[in-house]
């Protein structure tokens, strides 16, 4: 098997060390490490972080291959640093079969560039009304662990509960995506100031902040764990803290656009600002920025959303909801958490890696880099400054909202299982 | 506001001023044996809409006939729209025609604005309502109706409405007529205040430049001009009052609240009226009603955005006002 | 405006306010005599300065038959042929006297004959308002250069110019003082020797 020597990295940010890589698995961390025999890749002083994980992806296949597929997705993925990713099951048909699942999986193996571990539905066709069958999802070939019906909210407490408490027997967990459906007919961005000045139909914060008070509750009642996607709210944030401290199990992920952008942006008509939950105000993000570098949010997740360019070249009120977001998380995330100190690169590798991992239970990823683990690993250039260029994506859409914004750090090098899925920033 | 007319927010105090200077002339060729002007002869104009709207349609087809422009009428019923094509598509179109300009009505919020901005098209677009944004030449027209009926036709050439108290009553959230109007209003100097029940109001209303209040009587009484915007009846169903008689019992103009009104006071509605709902009979019929003044209006505030936007080799309104000659 | 400019467009009087009273009060008699008494006539003066002389032409001529004399505007932006080249101007005042202009002596007045274009988009004008008997046309100045066949019926004075120089028309009613003003155009390289 071949050998890689990565020379004079920032393991998490700290001093410079030297990673071997032998075959599958990291060999030896140290000082001075003996090139012999390996493939030299000099670090000069970038970021090393384990390899990330994203808890919330849409990779689109089956049924819109138009807007991505799994290998496209998974290549988006490693040009980001991921080594993991979990795609979301509003596919069509939607994820809520053993079948689907197993075959979503099977195209993640085919593709090399990332692992795939499918999400499974909550309800049949993401419906809310049947439970759809979590156990043989769980049992298939895909082992699925996370379950959601996100796009849509598990609105009715009783479906809720009952999901909360079946998935109990695999240690499944449920992700929630928080949207109270009356209170947001209709609805095409965050509701306040700007909504009311443009005449577009408002989406409450307190839709969402509804929802997961009333699943920290059921969960709190039952006895189950419970993940919420993509809080957007710092009333959002408060729930979540008061439900930590009370010692429920909820962990909680947020979105790089949701920390970095607001509705002030919607002023454009540009459906490319159009996403949901909707980007919501400076105050908060703020209050999101602060929850994630205290804990309260545990994670950054993507929800990379990819669409054809017909879907957002249009007026706001046609346009598809969603931004893709693989190739560009980890520079989000330098430039609101680590530039502006709230967080260092080993709370970013938790927050994007390691924690992540746990609540998905993904097997081999999200582990310390350090000898015998896989090497699943990640490589940045944190002083890189430039200018987003769509046009290099490897995502099959273009849908993002940094177009031209000027965003710091950039991933030179992905490892999946020692094996190099991107080099110097080219896919392999 | 560029070389287009998209929201009544993008007119500075003087824009406003000049468009309702220019409709004062322009209502007095109705006047005349031949209601025409040579001034957009060559020039091309489509009416795009997206949504019915039978009266502001024949109104701006109205002022653009009337300054010879050639006119196409384009319904989004019964053409391609219908099945499935893009606004983008039908923009791009509407250029290969080789059109100067785009009247549009449209159901989404800011698609005027997509459709100036985008790329898609050269020509001006003067946004004529979108969904619950924005319906500036509404505005422009109500503005004219007011300074005529406050002012006087003379009196009031190159002034604005200062001072003046104009109280908008009904389903603000939903109304692009507001919106503008609040604007405009707000650019002339005139004081506003929206009265509506809690529920017809929008969140994030409190930072706009005008007041708000639940009780119409009060404000009645210290209101210059009150203008009354249509309830939708489906609003009921969801939930946004409870009955037709509870509303019109609150915030409908009756013979009664008119009469609570400053003797000056008139008595405003966009069209088309609910009677019963919003206002009655007795007030609709009344002297003091100007529903169909605004309708006449309409056509002369129109000619004059038609003329301002058109007319010469740019726009006027996007510069200082010229010298003025007195 | 600083001194070099203020040089370069240096104005002389060619009339001043007595003589600009004088042959207003010629052309209300050339009026009189060419239109046998002008019990027809209706004045419509050209905004802006137009409609200034047409008010003073009235004056004279009502002092002279000693009845009500008709005295309008009308504004012909609208009917321009250069509207395109320039942003779209403020519109003045159309006022047509009560009685309108069918079957009657329209005689129009102007400041300046200068193009003819202005009075051509006049002569459109009046063709959406009525069917005058005639139309005839007075200005104070005839500076030349005509672009159209068109000629005025009366001249308070004929004022060779060149096409460098710039005739200014100020009026008491606007300018705050009568005259008129021959100067080199400002902006004309070599215009000034």
């Amino acid at each position: 098997m071949s050998k890689t020597l990565i020379r004079g990295a920032k393991v998490l940010g700290g001093e410079p060390q030297d990673v071997l890589i032998d075959g599958t698995t990291i060999a030896e961390v140290g000082t001075g490490l003996s090139a012999e025999g390996a493939e030299v890749v000099e670090a000069g002083g970038k970021v090393l972080l384990p390899g990330l994980v994203d808890l919330h992806t849409h990779l689109r296949e089956p049924g819109r291959e138009d807007s991505e597929t799994v290998l496209t997705g998974t290549r988006a993925a490693a040009s980001g640093g991921y080594t993991n990713v979990f795609a979301m099951a509003n596919t069509f048909p939607v994820a809520d079969t053993a079948g689907v699942v197993e075959q979503v999986w099977r195209l993640g193996q085919e593709s090399g560039y990332c692992d795939v571990q499918p999400i499974g539905a909550v309800t049949v066709g993401l419906e809310g009304a049947k439970l759809a069958e979590l156990g043989a999802m769980h049992e298939s070939a895909a082992g699925v662990t996370v379950f959601s019906d996100d796009g849509k909210c598990v609105h009715d407490a009783v479906i809720m509960r009952r999901a909360l408490e079946y998935v109990k027997a695999f240690d499944g967990v449920v992700a929630q995506h928080a949207q109270e459906p009356r209170l947001t007919e209709g609805a095409q961005m965050n509701e306040g100031v700007v909504s009311a000045e443009l005449g577009l139909g408002g989406w409450p914060a307190v839709a969402e902040e509804s929802i997961i008070a009333r699943d920290v509750l059921l969960a709190e009642h039952v006895g189950s764990r419970v993940h919420i996607c993509h809080l957007s709210t710092a009333g959002s944030v408060e729930i979540v803290r008061w439900a930590k401290s009370r010692g429920i199990d909820v962990t909680a992920e947020v979105t790089p656009h949701h920390l970095l952008l607001t509705d002030e942006l919607v002023r454009s008509y540009d459906p490319v600002y159009k996403v949901n939950p909707p980007l919501r105000t400076e105050r908060d993000v703020l209050a999101l920025r602060e929850a994630l570098a205290d804990g309260t949010i545990d994670i950054v997740a993507t929800d990379h959303a990819p669409h054809p360019h017909e879907d957002k070249d249009c007026e706001w009120a046609a346009a598809a909801m969603g931004m893709v977001g693989l190739e560009t998380a980890l520079s989000v995330v330098q430039e609101t958490m680590v530039d502006t100190g709230l967080l260092d690169w080993a709370g970013v590798a938790e927050r994007m890696s390691f924690k992540p991992a746990k609540i998905g239970q993904a097997t081999g990823h999200g582990r310390p880099v350090s000898a015998g683990e896989p090497a699943n690993l990640t490589l940045v250039d944190t002083e890189y400054r430039g200018r987003v260029d769509p046009a290099g994506f490897a995502s099959r859409s273009r849908n993002t909202p940094y177009e031209g914004r000027e965003l710091p750090g950039r991933v030179t090098h992905t490892w999946l299982r020692g094996k190099a899925t991107l080099v110097d920033g080219k896919l392999t | 506001m560029q070389r287009h007319l998209i929201s009544a927010a993008d007119l500075t105090r003087d824009d406003a001023v000049l468009i309702l200077d220019t409709a004062e002339e322009m209502a007095r060729v109705a006047d005349r044996p031949i209601k025409k002007l040579p001034t957009l002869r060559g020039r091309t104009v489509v009416n795009l809409f997206f949504e019915d709207s039978t009266r502001t349609r024949i109104s701006f087809e109205a002022a653009e006939k009337r300054l010879s422009a050639d006119v196409i009428n384009f319904t989004a019923k019964g053409s391609s729209v219908s099945k499935g094509e893009s606004l983008k598509d039908t923009a791009q179109t509407l250029e290969a025609m080789g059109v100067d300009a785009v009247v549009i009505r449209h159901g989404a919020s800011g698609a005027p604005y997509r459709l100036a901005t985008s790329g898609w098209i050269d020509a001006h677009v003067i946004n004529a309502g979108d969904g619950t944004h924005q319906h500036p030449t509404q505005a422009l027209l109500d503005a004219f109706t007011m300074r005529r009926r406050l002012v006087g036709p003379d009196a009031g050439l190159g002034k604005d409405l200062d001072g003046r108290r104009v109280t908008l009553v009904g389903d603000i959230l939903h109304s692009r007529v507001a919106r503008s109007n609040v604007d405009l209003l707000h650019t002339l100097g005139a004081e506003v205040t929206l009265v509506a029940p809690p529920t017809l109001l929008p969140v994030g209303v409190e930072t706009w430049p005008c007041e708000v209040s639940y009780d119409l009587d009060s404000t009645l009484t210290k209101s210059d001009a009150v203008m009354l915007l249509r309830v939708q009846r489906e609003r009921m169903n969801a939930a946004f009052f409870p009955t037709e008689r509870e509303y019109s019992r609150r915030y409908g103009l009756d013979g009664d609240r008119m009469a609570k009104m400053p003797d000056h006071a008139i008595v405003m509605h966009p069209g088309p009226m609910v009677r019963g709902m919003e206002i009655t009979a007795e007030v609709a019929d009344s002297g003091r009603c100007t529903v169909v003044e605004q309708v006449t209006n309409g056509v002369s505030v129109r000619m004059a955005v038609l003329y301002l936007l058109l007319g010469g080799a740019e726009p006027a309104v996007t510069h200082a006002r010229p010298t003025e000659e007195k | 405006m600083d001194k070099q400019q203020d040089q370069r467009s240096e104005a002389r009087p060619v009339l001043e306010g007595p003589d600009i009273a004088r042959v207003l009060t010629r052309i209300a008699h050339e009026i009189v005599e060419r239109a046998k008494g002008a019990d027809d006539v209706v004045l419509l003066g050209i905004p802006t300065r137009g409609v200034f002389l047409a008010r003073r032409l009235a004056d004279k001529l009502e002092q002279i038959t000693e009845r009500k004399m008709p005295v309008g505007s009308l504004d012909i932006t609208m009917y321009r042929d250069d509207l395109r080249m320039h942003p779209p101007r403020a519109l003045a005042r159309t006022e047509i006297p009560g009685d309108g202009i069918d079957g009657r002596l329209v005689v129009l007045v102007d400041d300046v004959l200068f193009s003819g274009r202005t009075i051509r988009a006049a002569l459109d004008a009046l063709n959406d308002i009525g069917r005058p008997r005639a139309v005839q046309l007075a200005v104070l100045v005839d500076r030349g250069h005509r672009e159209l066949p068109i000629r005025a019926d009366y001249v308070g004075k004929n004022l060779p110019t060149s096409l460098r120089e710039t005739v200014k028309v100020q009026l008491a009613e606007e300018d705050g003082r009568d005259t008129v003003l021959l100067g080199a155009k400002p902006d004309t390289p070599g215009a000034h020797p």
